[in-house]
């Protein structure tokens, strides 16, 4: 197929944030999860902030389709870390969809269509049973995956997860991971995760970037704990790391 | 106007219908008191409640500077002051300084005590100290056209824009990948709050304002079970305390603002215990 010729997704040229990051040069190839490592303040949600154009940055950010055309206009899914909102606001998952589906004001109601089309998303990630349930009530695991479904729509070009799993129980994890990968698969979508569990990342990424304001090195995320840059950045002994970390 | 009163006086057959205040005060309140409940839901969801407060208080600086600039009309001045004050603050908050309600309350502070500074310079503050308390049966037929206006405003922009403010409000970052210019959205609404809170400002008070706009809310949310409900019964809710305050205020003889006030606080304490009980 020729969109395999062509892998690169997004290209991110001398990106420069004030203060937090400085020369940055990163490809994310279509079809691969890129994990973004490294310590608390190290600029990781700063550079996803970045692709999303919701800070000011200098430097080029360009994307492209399988067929290695460049999109002008790119749809971003972005998962966040959590909701700034209060917990006991009444506001339901499918309140937030239809939010986003239709112009319609949803505090008058919600058009017969964008309610089938909240429940054709919240299929895809098993999460359908819980459109009627506020969002301040769901378990870290269910908000994730509502969150997945409401960032698949409309299909991006691009799915960016911020610490996704970090409020998540164990099998909420895998569960997350497995929708990750077979999305990837579907559709060859390329995935920019940032994640301080390095067990996560050698189990479900393909390469990593690890970050301390600039790139200090990228690798094959299977070859991620034999790199010296990351045990001494996180601080992992050569003999405790397979214990601790997998 | 005649029609409504006459309108009234069928309706209602008791003794405050004679008097034509009371009448323009119940006609205005039944026009703030929708308002106040629709754009005071927005308020509590996006924790802006010490916003709208200071709002209030900043207005009365927006009245010293129309005293001293010798315009006639203060709405005007305390209006674009406020708006100026809104968007300063709305920055601030957007920059997410941790802090944002220390600083809030610097603003807050320095708002009314440069207003109460100025004002008493010419030694007569007493003039202005209704809008402390707010005199809602001083208002005239011109007044209820104005708030018509604004009701008509806030219910538009609540049709239009209410889906991206809800989302902006949601996660930032979440809004920003739905192509939605938070930034705009967030200031809008600020503005929207400062002009609605200044031009009540004279007939509900600086000290009773916020109270108005965040009860209904805080007790439909309470109960409510998604955006519909809350909206629906924040404006009952919002309605009723207001109506049924005026008419009590005008048997106890007490205030009509500080009794609508208490209605709605006794509205919030029961659905807080409906809820703990559920």
């Amino acid at each position: 197929m020729s969109y395999k010729k062509c892998k690169c997704s997004v290209k991110i040229e001398d990106l420069h944030v004030k203060n937090i990051l400085d020369d940055i040069n990163l490809v994310a190839n279509h079809g691969e999860t890129l994990a973004l490592i490294g310590k608390n303040g190290a600029g990781k949600t700063t550079l996803l902030k970045s692709i999303l154009h919701s800070i000011d940055f200098t430097g080029n950010i360009n994307f492209f389709n399988s067929y290695g055309q460049k999109i002008s206009k790119p749809k971003i899914g972005y998962v966040p870390q959590r909701l700034s909102f209060d917990k006991n606001t009444p506001i339901t998952v499918l309140d937030m969809f239809c939010a986003n589906l239709s112009r319609f004001p949803i505090w008058v109601n919600y058009s017969k269509k964008s309610k089938e089309k909240a429940i054709f998303m919240l299929e895809k990630v098993g999460a359908e049973e819980l459109i009627h349930a506020r969002i301040g009530q769901l378990s870290g695991g269910e908000l994730q995956r509502v969150l997945l479904a409401f960032a698949l729509d409309p299909i991006p070009n691009i799915l960016l997860l911020d610490e996704p799993v970090s409020a998540v129980d164990r099998k909420g994890i895998s569960k997350f991971y497995s929708i990750i990968n077979s999305l990837r698969e579907d559709y060859h979508m390329p995935v920019i995760l940032v994640s301080h569990d390095l067990g996560h990342v050698v189990k479900y990424a393909n390469s990593y970037a690890l970050i301390n304001h600039t790139i200090i090195e990228t690798g094959c995320a299977q070859d991620l704990l034999k790199s010296h840059r990351v045990r001494e950045t996180f601080g992992i002994e050569p003999d405790e790391r397979d214990e601790t970390w997998i | 106007m005649d029609l409504i009163y006459l309108l009234l006086e069928k309706i209602f057959p008791f003794s405050w219908v004679e008097f034509n205040f009371m009448k323009n005060a119940f006609v205005a309140i039944l026009l703030i008191t929708p308002l106040f409940g629709l754009i005071g839901t927005m308020i509590v969801n996006n924790k802006m409640s010490f916003f709208s407060d200071a709002l209030g208080h900043c207005a009365l600086t927006g009245i010293a500077l129309g005293v001293i600039l010798n315009i006639t009309n203060y709405s005007v001045s305390m209006i674009l002051f406020s708006v100026l004050f809104a968007l300063g603050i709305s920055g601030i908050m957007q920059s997410e300084v941790s802090s944002s309600d220390t600083i809030i309350s610097v603003f807050s502070s320095t708002g009314i005590a440069l207003g109460i500074f100025l004002l008493s310079f010419s030694g007569n503050f007493a003039k202005y100290s209704a809008y402390l308390v707010g005199d809602i049966l001083s208002i005239n037929k011109n007044e209820i056209f104005i708030l018509l206006l604004i009701l008509i405003l806030v219910i538009i922009t609540w049709i239009l824009l209410f889906n991206k403010l809800l989302l902006s409000g949601l996660n930032s970052d979440m809004a920003h990948s739905k192509r939605i210019n938070v930034k705009f959205y967030k200031n809008l609404f600020s503005v929207l709050i400062a002009i609605i809170v200044t031009v009540c400002l004279k007939w509900v008070g600086i000290l009773m304002i916020n109270s108005l706009l965040i009860l209904p809310a805080a007790s439909s949310r309470n109960i409510a079970k998604n955006m519909r409900s809350y909206h629906v019964l924040s404006v009952i809710f919002s309605v009723f305390s207001g109506i049924f305050g005026l008419i009590l205020s005008y048997y106890i003889g007490a205030s009509a603002g500080s009794t609508i006030v208490l209605v709605s606080s006794v509205i919030f304490f029961v659905t807080f215990f409906v809820n703990k009980i559920k």
